[in-house]
């Protein structure tokens, strides 16, 4: 599975100077554009009636009698005012590239797609429907889309979720895809992109993570940590419940593991039976982490074993203190589980769907499959960072298609205790 | 084999084609010059069409007739009937509904002369040579008010020539051929304001001899001129015009052209080039495919 390939819907880009609410349609234009002065009329037609361009695909001929070819995309803020222009542009030999409904078949059986649906990137996606552009909601990769034929609301649906009759789209006409600007800003997405590198100046990448989490925060939009148990085994996790305590983290995605070996600290002091005081194995260490799943067992839960007084530190403490929303997925290799653990994964897909819906920046920690996971879920707009010490990690996550990644290749408990201590310093 | 099409090679007798004004007369209103209740004087109308035909006669020109067609008054203006380039006709379709009567007659003529007809795509407007001239070697074309700009990108694509669209901006000239007139290859008249800063633009830039013609006279439709050889004939009432093309080493013939100029057409309006208009520069030069 791959993403950012747009297969073969049409691509546009929103100017800089676009709001997200304007309206765009591209249109394409042929012939001696460039000796007739036709195609800087056009463009100049535009900004004249108020809107904006990007020239997306432009071919000049070699030769006089070659014609020249131009896509271009036409923003303006609302869509009687796209009209106008598109009227305009039409005289002027332009047309439009869309000019067709997206098409839909009902889904022939339950549980699967019909045989050329449309295959969803995590990209922002338009759908053309009764003339105008419509936005598909549930952005996810990897989907397909249904679009409700009465109220004209589209969104992404996981082939799983497919009923018999449903609506959904077929082929690439009538679809388009907005990809997501890369930003031009100095900041750590400006500046970084997502390669990925451990020569990268540590202390300006976590101011970066720092003021990322801070303006998410700010507006009202939430973080989400998706992380492995490594952070525990490297005896990180007072930093990430620092963060939690001090309200930097709203979403928490993990595995059986993370919460485990973090209430086997708070009980025993140990990691898979190593003291994180000492960094030596104890005596019947490696017991720890199943009496831990067998006593929150016993007790009905992790959020019982907070109310209880039984669980008193740690990630999991935190995050139940505070009521964050957590959502642990189960794995085959589990022990236990813990209670809270979703253990069929299609269930724990759909809790972590709606978990993520008002995430806007993801910070994923030293867990490749959760972090993959968690990147087939979001759309391209959230903003990720990967921080771990395996480089591989991170490319992994890329090349899985949630390419708006930055990656950080580093050592988890120096990352976090800095990170804890940029944000509680400047709280 | 083409009857009567230019054939690239040896210069031939410069051949028209006229319709007979018969059932001419202003029975609708599509442009700006038509009012019905002035209407035209027939016997005039008559009188005037037969001084050009018999000028041209003079000038050596073969005149084809198609035969005049009840209810179809504006089959007069044969230059609305295609465009000709080589051996390959596109008709017209005309944008009013009034003049689509039109087509048939002129296909059937083409047809019959051997012309390769071919019909401009879709619901595509184009009115032949009222809007579509070569100049050299480009072919410039009118659009906005009757030709559709894409129509006439399909046609640059069809005859593998660069086609400049001009927008035409002022509904009195609503046909190139009313505010523009090629002489030879290099040269052509023009009215600056029927166009806007784009078309004279692509005018100055490509036209290296372009006379302008003052507001007046272009309102006299002097620009709607023919061209055989090196005489103009054209409406009376343009004296400037006459003297700018005396300067430039062209013999004028000015006629009246007072009836048809209430319908909006003057004397190129009354011709079709049928072996291609003395400015193209497809009939000097080597013959490219098709």
């Amino acid at each position: 599975m791959t993403h950012s390939n747009n297969g073969g819907a049409s691509v546009a880009t929103r100017p800089p100077s676009t709001n997200a609410e304007g309206v765009v349609e591209e249109v394409e234009v042929r012939g001696h554009i460039v000796d007739s002065l036709l195609l800087p009329k056009i463009l100049d037609r535009i900004l004249m009636l108020g809107g904006s361009f990007e020239i997306l695909d432009c071919k000049i001929g070699s030769r006089r009698v070659d014609p020249s070819y131009a896509r271009i995309a036409v923003h303006a803020s609302d869509e009687a005012g796209l009209a106008e222009i598109l009227g305009d542009l039409i005289e002027h030999g332009a047309s439009p590239v869309h000019t067709v409904d997206a098409r839909v078949v009902a889904a022939d059986i339950a549980g699967a797609f019909p045989e050329d649906f449309y295959s969803t990137t995590n990209e922002q996606t338009q759908l053309r429907w009764n003339g105008h552009w419509i936005d598909v909601h549930d952005q996810e990769m990897d989907c397909g889309i249904t679009v409700d034929p009465v109220s004209g609301h589209a969104r992404c649906i996981p082939m799983t979720h497919v009923r018999l009759g449903m609506p959904i789209v077929i082929g690439y006409a009538g679809v388009r895809v907005l990809p997501t600007e890369r930003p031009r800003e100095t900041s750590l997405f400006g500046f970084m992109g997502s390669s990925v590198s451990s020569e990268k100046p540590k202390a300006v990448s976590l101011r970066g993570v720092a003021e990322a989490i801070r303006s998410t925060v700010a507006s009202g939009k939430k973080v989400l940590l998706v992380g492995g148990p490594a952070i525990v085994h490297t005896g990180s996790a007072e930093h990430a419940a620092r963060l939690i305590r001090e309200g930097w983290i709203q979403t928490l995605f993990a595995g059986n593991a993370l919460a485990t070996h973090d209430i086997e600290q708070a009980f025993y002091g140990t990691s898979l039976g190593v003291s994180l005081d000492l960094g030596e194995s104890t005596e019947h260490g490696h017991e720890h982490h199943l009496r831990t799943i067998n006593r929150i067992r016993r007790l009905g839960g992790i959020a019982r074993a907070v109310e209880s007084g039984a669980l008193k530190s740690g990630i999991m403490f935190e995050a139940v203190r505070k009521g964050i929303d957590v959502v642990l997925a189960g794995s085959i290799r589990d022990d236990g589980p813990l209670p809270e653990v979703i253990t069929d994964t299609l269930v724990a897909q759909d809790r972590m769907r709606k978990a993520i819906q008002d995430v806007d920046f993801a910070l994923m920690i030293a867990t490749t499959l959760h972090s993959i996971a968690t990147g087939n879920l979001l759309p391209a707009r959230v903003k990720v960072v990967c921080v771990d010490i395996n480089p591989a990690t991170v490319t992994k996550l890329s090349d899985r298609g949630t390419f708006q990644t930055v990656g950080l290749v580093t050592d988890v408990e120096p990352f976090l205790r800095a990170l804890a201590e940029e944000l509680g310093n400047r709280t | 084999m083409v009857a009567n099409a230019a054939n690239g090679n040896a210069p031939s007798l410069p051949r028209i084609l006229m319709c007979p004004p018969e059932y001419f007369g202003i029975e609708y209103e599509i442009n700006p010059w038509m009012h019905v209740e002035v209407g035209s004087d027939p016997a005039l109308a008559r009188a005037q069409w037969n001084a050009l035909h018999e000028a041209l006669l003079g000038l050596g020109v073969a005149i084809d007739l198609i035969d005049p067609v009840q209810g179809q008054p504006d089959l007069v203006f044969t230059a609305n009937a295609g465009l000709v380039y080589r051996d390959i006709f596109i008709v017209s379709h005309f944008r009013h509904a009034v003049r689509q009567g039109e087509t048939p007659h002129f296909k059937s003529w083409a047809e019959s002369k051997g012309f390769d007809v071919i019909e401009p795509p879709g619901d595509g407007n184009f009115e032949g040579a009222g809007d579509a001239l070569f100049c050299g070697e480009a072919l410039f074309a009118g659009y906005r008010l009757r030709s559709d700009a894409r129509c006439l990108h399909w046609i640059g694509d069809r005859l593998g020539v660069s086609v400049l669209p001009l927008e035409l901006v002022d509904p009195r000239f609503y046909h190139l051929d009313t505010c523009f007139c090629p002489l030879d290859q290099d040269s052509a008249i023009y009215y600056p304001g029927a166009f806007d800063d784009y078309g004279r633009a692509v005018l100055r830039e490509r036209i290296p001899r372009l006379v302008e013609v003052n507001p007046e006279e272009a309102a006299s439709f002097s620009c709607n001129a023919v061209v055989v050889g090196r005489t103009v004939l054209l409406n009376k009432g343009a004296p400037k015009l006459a003297a700018s093309l005396t300067e430039l080493g062209f013999r004028t013939i000015p006629l009246g052209f007072t009836e048809f100029i209430k319908s909006g057409g003057s004397a190129k309006c009354l011709t079709l080039r049928v072996d291609g208009e003395e400015a193209a520069g497809w009939k000097s030069g080597p013959r490219t495919s098709k």
